[in-house]
């Protein structure tokens, strides 16, 4: 499984939880202290959004968020379970105009922000995975 | 840390004092006091984000929200901010071209362009 994960309702009050959450386990696993902050943005721009979709979807299911530590690498991966339909399919499934609109914002400052960055949906639902490079910790002198 | 909020007025200008975070759980709060603001008469808006530790794009779409508000009375609405971290955000989003930027309450207030 991995490193570390939560499902949380999708609520608003909750997505600053996730973003805690996260920044602490990205520092853990080596990811550079100059980048924590855009690490913090990102999962929460992640979260509102799936946030935003479960409650626009009447969609009672949690929000889960996935941070995956690997060799040299730090992944987090926030999936909804809102089913997208495919491309070219029935139009309208945002919402509004300006739901939409929030939607993109936020995924305009992930793709601002993450150089490694997948989106996918399908009919069980979307995923963002967003991953950043570590640097292992020095070896820490034992007493 | 939650989302304080406090306001003066300094000439014709209103100061918006913003501190905390402002996030999807918190930026309501911020839209009700821009919209409160505008419609009790106060077109020329300053909002000091000295005390802001984070802001998303909930955050930046109700600043977009309150710019639309005050501009529909021929106002303004001016932010303060000296955050590396903040102005970043700002910055790819594009929106450095749509708000004036001030490095302190004092220049915006004086700014008339």
């Amino acid at each position: 499984m991995a490193t570390v994960e939560l499902r949380f309702s999708a609520l608003p009050e909750h997505v600053r939880t996730a973003r805690l959450v996260a920044a602490a386990v990205a520092r853990r696993a080596g990811v550079d202290e100059a980048v924590l902050d855009e690490v913090r943005l990102a999962v929460g721009e992640a979260c509102s959004r799936a946030v935003g979709l479960h409650r626009n979807g009447g969609i009672t299911a949690p929000v889960k968020v996935a941070l995956i530590e690997e060799e040299k690498q730090f992944s987090i991966e926030v999936g909804d379970q809102v089913p997208h339909p495919a491309p070219g399919g029935a139009p309208g499934a945002l919402g509004d105009d300006a739901e939409a609109e929030e939607d993109e914002m936020g995924l305009a400052v992930i793709s601002g922000l993450v150089d490694d960055v997948e989106v996918s949906a399908g009919e069980e639902g979307g995923l963002i995975r967003m991953t950043w490079p570590t640097t292992p910790p020095a070896a820490l002198p034992l007493n | 840390m939650d989302l304080s909020l406090s306001t003066r007025t300094v000439g014709d200008r209103t100061v918006v004092e913003v501190g905390g975070e402002i996030d999807v759980y918190t930026a309501p709060k911020l839209r009700e006091q821009l919209v409160e603001l505008v419609n009790d008469g106060s077109f020329h808006l300053v909002v000091d984000m000295e005390g802001v530790d984070f802001l998303d794009s909930t955050g930046l779409g109700v600043l977009v929200g309150g710019l639309k508000r005050v501009r529909a009375h021929e106002g303004s609405l001016r932010l303060v901010c000296n955050q590396e971290r903040i102005l970043k955000i700002f910055r790819i989003t594009g929106l450095t071209k749509v708000f004036p930027i001030h490095t302190s309450v004092e220049e915006a207030v004086a700014a008339t362009d």
